[in-house]
C-alpha cells in the first residue's frame, strides 16, 4: 500500500473509497461505478494505477476511440477475450454487433478460468460519448452485472456530472464519486514530485512556486501545468549552469524567469507560438516579441469583387431588409425618424447575431455598393464560391484542353449556366453559410458569419465613399451606442 | 427508340456498340470551312508545341516559387519527427506533453490553385521524408468513421504490401479504429523493413512518420477534427502523425476550430505560400514579357485575363487556362498564326505559303497600311507579284522580331523608372505598365508626362540606382541595337560618379563666397543678400546635376518613343497578336442570365436552323415550345393571365401545325424536334 501511496498523490480518501468498493477479489463489487471531475483532476491515472497495482482483471476502453457501438463493444470482448487467455497465443477476433450479442459473448468470455471468482472491471474513459450512442447502451452497462449474471463493476470516467447523464427512461443508479479539482498545496506538491534527477528537489519545488505563482490564476490544469513547468525550467537554472548563481539564490533566479513566464503565459500557454518554437528561442535567447502568433495574421486577401460580396453580404445580414430601401436607393423619399425603429430594434442588431438573407437580396445590394457597372456574369455569381469550392472543374466553361474546347464550339450552347450549384456551396470557407437545406434549388439563404473586426478591415481598403456612408447609416441602425466605426 | 411493347413505362435499352461515333482527330477540328483549311493541320501542330513549351514553362516557374515553401516545410517535418524518434529517456521529454506536430499551411484563397500545390507537396514529401502520405478533403469525412475509413484505405493504398493488401481489403470495410490503424503501422514497419526502405532513399529513420494532410481545414466539422486529434494524440507513441493543415483564409481558424483542450495537443507551426499576386507577375513575366514565345496578346485580352485574376478569383491556373484558350482560338480562327513561331521557321514557312495565304496577308489592316506608305511600283509589286511579297513578309517578320527584343528591355527599364515614383502614375506592376504601352503611344498620355515631371525631381543616389539596374537589364540582353544603349547609361553613370568630385569643390568655392559676407553694416548685407539671391536664381537651373539629370529623362523618352511603339503600328502583328476579346469574355467570363435570355428570346442564336431566323418582335411558330412560352410571357406586363397565356401559345402553335402542310417538309420538323429535345 505504500507503493500505491507514492505513485497517487492527493488523492487519499477517494482510493480508500474505491478500495473499500472493491473488497476482496471475490467479492461482488457496486454494479458501477460512476467517477466524474474536472480535467485532469486524476480520475483516469487513479482508476488504472489502482487498478494496475492491485492487479486487479481489468479492460480499459476510451470511448472516443469507439465511435461506434460496435467498435466499442468488440474492443471490451477482445480485451476481456486476451485477459482470459493470456498464454494462448492469438485468440480469434469476436465481432459483436448488438448489446444482446455483447451480453451473450461476455458470458462465454468470462467463464474462463483466469477470471472466475473474482470482480472483472470495465473502465469507460470519456463517458459522456455514450450518450450520442445507442439509447440502451448506457442503462445496459449501468446494470451489466444483473444482465450477465457476473461478478462485474462498470466504471463510467466524465467530466460531466450524472445527472446530465441520466436517461428519461429511468436507469440502474451507479455510485457516484467526485474528484474535487486540486488544491494550489496540491498541484504544488504533484508538480515537485517529479524533479529532475539533476537538481534537487527543493530547487525544483522553489521554481514550482514561481510557476505557480504566475500560471495559477489563468490555468489549473495539472497537464498543462507540467508541460509548462518542463518547457520554462531550462529558462530558470540558466543562471545556475552559467555559474552567475546558486541553487539558494531564489531571488536572482525569480528575477530571471518571471518576465520568462508572463510572456510565455501569452504565448505558448494560447498556443499562438508552439512549445518547439518557444524552446529555439529560450535556446538561442532571441526576443519572442519578433515571432508573430497565430492570431497575428489576420488579414485575408480577397479578390475585388469578393470584398464586395462579402460586404454585401455583411449588411444584408445585419441589417433588416426594411432598411434596404433608405440605404441602398438615391431617391428613397423621407423618413420620419420617430417611428422609423420598432421597439425590438432598438437593440444593438450586432448583438442579435447574424439573420439568413435571400440570394436575391444580397446581389441587390451587391450591385448597389460597387461603384462601377457589374455585368451579372457567373464569374460574379461565383466568385466567392467557385475559387473555393476545388471540386468543380471548370465552372464557367473554360476549356481545359483543346478537344474540351472544340467539342464546345461544336455544340450550341457555348456557356455552362452553373449559377445554382455554384451559389449552394457558398462559402466552404465559413465566411458564408447556407440556412437550410442544401437541396433547396429556389431561393436560397444564407448568413454572414464574419465579425464586425472582418468587415471592417476589408472595408478599409475599399475606401469608397459610397460604401462608407453605407456602413455608417448601418451603424446609425444597428447601435445607438456608437463603438468608434470605420476610421476610413 | 423504340420498343415493341403496348404499355407505357421505362425500358432499358443497352447500348449498341456498333455505332459509336469513330473519334474525329483533333487537328480535325481545325478545319472551318472548305475554304478556310487553310495549313489548319500545321497550324494545330504549331499550337500544340507551343503550348506544350508554355506548360514546361509554367510548371517549372511553379516549382521554383513553392520550393522555398516545400523546403521549410521538410525541414519542420524531418525536425519533428526526429524529435520523436529520439529515445526520450531524458527528464524533460518523459513529463511534457506529447504533442502532435502541425504544420498550418497559409495558401491562399485561390483554391483552384491548391490541388496542384498539394499534390507537388505529396510527392515532395514522399520521396524526402516518408511514403506514408495521406490527403484528406473535408467533403470525404463527414464524421468520424469515414474519416479514419479514408484514411485507412489511402495508407494501405500506400503501402505497396501486395500479399497482405488482399487479406487487408475483406478488412478494411469493417475494421478501422485506432486501434488496428497503429497495429497496422507497426507491422509495417516492423516485420518488412526491407520494403519501405528502398522507397525513401534519402530518409534514415527506421519508422518513417505519417503525414495527413487537411486540404481545406475550414469545412471540416469541429467535431470530427477534434476527436481524431484527440485519438490521435493517444496514439502517438506508437503511430507517429504529422499534421497539415491546408488553410485558405487565416490561421485564426485554428483557434476557431479548436478548443483550447484540443489545441493544447497540437504544436503548431505557421507556413505561408507566396501571394498569388506576386505568382501572376512571375508568370507573366516569364510567358509574355519575353521573346522565347512568339505568341502576344493584345492590350484587351491581357486586361480580360488579369481582371478576372484580380477581380473575381486569384486563381493562377484558370489564367493559365485562359491563356490556353486564347491561344488555341488564336490558332484556330486566324489563318496567318503559322506565321506564329520561332523566326527562322517562319522564314520557312513563308516560302511555302499558299496563293491563298497569300492573299490572306494581303488583306490584313496593317499590311494594307505599310503598302500604302510604300511607292507606287512597289505597292504594284507588292500586291501581284507572290514571289516578292514573300520575301518582303520575311522581312516584317524579321522586323517585328526585332521590335519585341526592344520592345521588352525598353519596357523593362521604363519599369525601373516609374515603378519607385511616388504614387505610382504608370502603375506599380510592369503588368500595368505594359497595357497601357500595348493600348496607345504612351507619350501621348498624361500620366506619362507626369512621371517624366517626377522624374526630373528625382535625387542622384535613387537615379543612379535605377540607371544601374536598367544597365543590368541592358546587359542580359545581346541585341547589337540597343548595345550602345547600354554603353550610353554606362557613360551617364560614369559621370553622375564623377559628379562627386565636383561636387566637392563646388561646395568649396561657395564656401568662400559666403566668407565675403563678414563685417558690414545692415544696408550692405541686405543688398548683398538680394544679390546672391538674383545669382542663386539664375545659377539654379544650371548645377551639373541637374543638366546631367535633365540629360538622363531625355535619354529614357528618346528611347520610349523609338522602341515603345504600341503594336498594332507594326505590319503583320496579326499573326502573332490575339486580339479577340469578344469571344475570351465570352467563354471565361460567361453570363449565365444572359445566356438564358438570348437562348429562349433568339433560339436561332444556339440552334442555327434556318427555320428559326425570324424578323424582330414575331414569334415563329416552329420555335421550341419554352421559346415561344418564354416570348409570349415577355408580352405581358407584371401579372400574367395563366388562360390568356396558355391560350396564346395554343394559337401559335397551331398555326405552325396549319402551314405545316405547305411551308416545312416533315423531315424539317423532325429536325427542329430533335433540336429541341436536346436543349431539354
Amino acid at each position: 500500500m505504500a507503493h500505491l501511496e507514492n505513485l497517487v498523490l492527493c488523492r487519499e480518501s477517494q482510493v480508500s473509497t474505491l478500495q473499500s468498493l472493491f473488497g476482496e477479489r471475490h467479492h461482488f463489487s457496486f454494479p458501477s461505478i460512476f467517477i466524474y471531475g474536472h480535467t485532469a483532476s486524476g480520475k483516469t491515472y487513479v482508476t488504472q494505477t489502482l487498478l494496475k497495482t492491485l492487479e486487479l482483471p481489468h479492460v480499459f476502453v476510451n470511448c472516443v476511440e469507439c465511435f461506434t457501438l460496435r467498435l466499442l463493444l468488440e474492443q471490451i470482448l477482445n480485451k476481456l477475450n486476451h485477459l482470459s487467455s493470456s498464454e494462448d497465443a492469438c485468440p480469434t477476433h469476436i465481432t459483436c454487433e448488438t448489446f444482446n450479442d455483447f451480453v451473450r459473448l461476455f458470458k462465454q468470455v468470462t467463464k474462463a478460468e483466469s477470471l472466475k471468482d473474482q470482480t472483472v472491471y470495465i473502465v469507460l474513459d470519456k463517458a459522456e460519448y455514450l450518450r450520442d450512442m445507442e439509447a440502451n447502451l448506457l442503462p445496459g452497462f449501468l446494470r451489466l452485472q444483473e444482465l450477465t449474471d457476473r461478478n462485474v463493476t462498470v466504471i463510467l470516467l466524465s467530466e460531466i456530472v450524472w445527472e446530465k447523464f441520466r436517461p428519461n427512461t429511468g436507469c440502474f443508479e451507479p455510485f457516484v464519486l467526485y474528484f474535487p479539482d486540486y488544491s494550489i498545496g496540491n498541484l504544488q506538491k504533484i508538480l515537485s514530485h517529479d524533479h529532475p534527477p539533476e537538481y534537487s528537489a527543493d530547487f525544483y519545488a522553489a521554481y514550482i512556486n514561481i510557476l505557480l505563482g504566475v500560471f495559477y490564476t489563468v490555468c489549473r490544469d495539472l497537464k498543462e501545468l507540467r508541460h509548462l513547468a518542463v518547457l520554462n525550467f531550462p529558462k530558470y537554472c540558466e543562471p545556475v549552469v552559467k555559474g552567475e548563481a546558486s541553487e539558494r539564490d531564489t531571488r536572482k533566479l525569480w528575477r530571471n524567469v518571471e518576465p520568462h513566464l508572463k510572456k510565455a503565459m501569452q504565448t505558448v500557454y494560447l498556443r499562438e507560438i508552439s512549445s518547439s518554437q518557444w524552446e529555439k528561442i529560450q535556446k538561442d535567447d532571441t526576443d519572442p516579441g519578433q515571432l508573430k502568433g497565430l492570431s497575428a495574421y489576420t488579414h485575408v486577401e480577397l479578390p475585388y469583387y469578393s470584398k464586395f460580396i462579402l460586404i454585401a453580404a455583411y449588411l444584408a445580414s445585419y441589417n433588416p431588409a426594411r432598411t434596404d430601401k433608405r440605404f441602398f436607393l438615391k431617391h428613397h423619399g423621407k423618413i420620419k425618424k420617430t417611428n422609423f425603429l420598432k421597439k425590438h430594434e432598438k437593440t444593438s442588431n450586432h448583438l442579435l447575431g447574424p439573420k439568413p438573407f435571400p440570394l436575391d437580396r444580397l446581389l441587390a445590394i451587391l450591385y448597389s455598393i460597387v461603384d462601377s457597372r457589374v455585368a451579372a456574369t457567373a464569374n460574379i455569381f461565383s466568385q466567392c464560391l467557385r475559387c473555393w469550392v476545388s471540386d468543380l472543374q471548370r465552372p464557367h466553361g473554360a476549356p481545359c484542353s483543346a478537344e474540351c474546347f472544340l467539342s464546345c464550339r461544336r455544340t450550341f450552347l457555348p456557356t455552362a449556366f452553373l449559377e445554382l450549384p455554384l451559389i449552394t456551396s457558398l462559402v466552404t470557407l465559413q465566411l458564408l453559410t447556407l440556412v437550410g437545406h442544401d437541396d433547396q434549388l429556389d431561393g436560397p439563404k444564407y448568413k454572414c458569419t464574419v465579425s464586425l473586426d472582418f468587415i471592417r478591415a476589408i472595408a478599409r481598403h475599399e475606401t469608397l465613399f459610397r460604401l462608407k456612408t453605407v456602413l455608417d447609416m448601418d451603424l446609425q441602425v444597428s447601435s445607438h451606442k456608437c463603438f468608434s466605426f470605420l476610421k476610413f | 427508340m423504340a420498343t415493341s411493347s403496348v404499355s407505357k413505362g421505362c425500358f432499358v435499352f443497352k447500348p449498341n456498340f456498333k455505332k459509336r461515333k469513330i473519334s474525329v482527330p483533333i487537328e480535325d477540328y481545325f478545319n472551318k470551312g472548305k475554304d478556310e483549311s487553310e495549313d489548319s493541320k500545321l497550324r494545330f501542330e504549331t499550337y500544340h508545341l507551343i503550348w506544350q513549351q508554355m506548360k514546361c514553362e509554367t510548371q517549372r516557374l511553379q516549382e521554383e516559387l513553392n520550393k522555398n515553401l516545400f523546403d521549410s516545410l521538410i525541414e519542420f517535418l524531418q525536425k519533428s519527427h526526429s524529435g520523436f524518434q529520439k529515445n526520450s529517456k531524458d527528464w524533460g521529454s518523459q513529463i511534457k506533453l506529447r504533442e502532435i506536430p502541425t504544420a498550418a499551411l497559409v495558401l491562399g484563397v485561390n483554391v483552384t490553385d491548391h490541388d496542384l500545390t498539394f499534390r507537388s507537396l505529396t510527392e515532395a514529401l514522399q520521396s524526402h521524408v516518408t511514403p506514408y502520405v495521406v490527403s484528406l478533403q473535408s467533403k470525404d469525412c463527414p464524421d468520424l468513421k469515414h474519416f479514419l475509413q479514408k484514411l485507412v484505405s489511402q495508407l494501405m493504398d500506400c503501402c505497396v504490401d501486395v500479399e497482405s493488401k488482399e487479406e487487408e481489403s475483406a478488412q478494411k470495410k469493417t475494421h478501422c479504429s485506432m486501434d488496428s490503424l497503429s497495429s497496422w503501422y507497426t507491422n509495417v514497419t516492423q516485420t518488412d523493413p526491407k520494403m519501405p526502405r528502398k522507397k525513401r532513399t534519402s530518409s534514415q529513420w527506421q519508422s518513417p512518420p505519417v503525414v495527413l494532410i487537411l486540404k481545406d481545414m475550414e469545412s471540416f466539422t469541429t467535431k470530427v477534427l477534434q476527436d481524431f486529434i484527440i485519438i490521435s494524440s493517444q496514439h502517438l507513441h506508437e503511430f507517429p502523425l504529422i499534421l497539415i493543415f491546408g488553410i485558405a483564409t487565416s490561421p485564426i481558424i485554428i483557434h476557431r476550430l479548436l478548443p483550447h483542450a484540443v489545441s493544447s495537443l497540437l504544436c503548431i507551426e505557421l507556413f505561408q505560400s507566396l501571394s498569388c499576386k506576386e505568382h501572376l507577375t512571375t508568370v507573366l513575366d516569364k510567358l509574355l514579357l519575353t521573346t522565347q514565345f512568339p505568341f502576344k496578346l493584345s492590350e484587351k485580352v491581357l486586361q480580360i485575363l488579369t481582371n478576372i485574376f484580380l477581380y473575381h478569383d486569384f486563381s493562377i491556373q484558370n489564367f493559365i487556362k485562359g491563356l490556353q484558350l486564347s491561344l488555341l482560338e488564336h490558332f484556330y480562327s486566324q489563318p496567318l498564326s503559322v506565321l506564329c513561331c520561332s523566326l527562322p521557321e517562319a522564314k520557312r514557312r513563308i516560302h511555302s505559303l499558299s496563293d491563298n495565304q497569300c492573299e490572306n496577308i494581303r488583306r490584313l489592316p496593317s499590311f494594307r497600311r505599310y503598302v500604302e506608305k510604300q511607292a507606287s511600283e512597289k505597292q504594284v509589286a507588292l500586291l501581284t507579284d507572290e514571289r516578292f511579297l514573300k520575301e518582303e513578309a520575311q522581312s516584317l517578320l524579321e522586323n517585328l522580331y526585332v521590335y519585341h527584343t526592344n520592345y521588352f528591355l525598353v519596357l523593362r527599364c521604363l519599369h525601373q523608372f516609374t515603378s519607385s515614383l511616388p504614387k505610382y502614375p504608370l502603375g506599380r506592376q510592369i503588368r500595368e505598365l505594359y497595357c497601357t504601352c500595348l493600348e496607345k503611344n504612351i507619350w501621348d498620355s498624361e500620366e506619362y508626362a507626369s512621371a517624366l515631371q517626377l522624374l526630373r525631381m528625382l535625387a542622384k543616389d535613387e537615379l543612379m540606382t535605377i540607371l544601374e539596374k536598367c544597365f543590368k537589364v541592358f546587359k542580359s540582353s545581346s541585341e547589337k541595337q540597343l548595345g550602345s544603349t547600354a554603353k550610353k547609361i554606362e557613360e551617364l553613370l560614369a559621370q553622375f560618379q564623377s559628379l562627386d568630385a565636383e561636387a566637392k569643390e563646388e561646395e568649396d568655392t561657395s564656401g568662400s563666397h559666403s566668407k565675403g559676407l563678414q563685417k558690414t553694416d545692415l544696408y550692405h548685407l541686405q543688398k548683398s543678400l538680394l544679390e546672391m539671391k538674383e545669382l542663386r536664381r539664375t545659377s539654379k537651373k544650371q548645377t551639373k546635376f541637374e543638366v546631367l539629370r535633365e540629360k538622363v529623362v531625355n535619354f529614357i523618352d528618346s528611347l520610349v518613343r523609338e522602341y515603345l511603339l504600341p503594336p498594332d503600328t507594326q505590319p503583320l502583328h496579326e499573326a502573332v497578336y490575339f486580339s479577340a476579346a469578344h469571344t475570351l469574355r465570352e467563354h471565361l467570363n460567361a453570363a449565365p442570365r444572359v445566356a438564358l435570355h438570348t437562348a429562349l428570346n433568339n433560339p436561332y442564336y444556339y440552334l442555327k436552323n434556318e427555320a428559326l431566323k425570324s424578323e424582330e418582335g414575331c414569334i415563329p411558330n416552329v420555335a421550341p415550345d419554352i421559346c415561344i412560352a418564354y416570348k409570349l410571357h415577355l408580352e405581358c406586363s407584371r401579372l400574367i393571365n395563366l388562360v390568356d397565356w396558355s391560350e396564346a401559345f395554343a394559337t401559335v402553335v397551331t398555326a405552325a401545325e396549319k402551314m405545316d402542310a405547305n411551308s416545312i417538309t416533315s423531315e424539317e420538323r423532325n429536325e427542329i424536334i430533335h433540336l429541341q429535345c436536346s436543349v431539354y
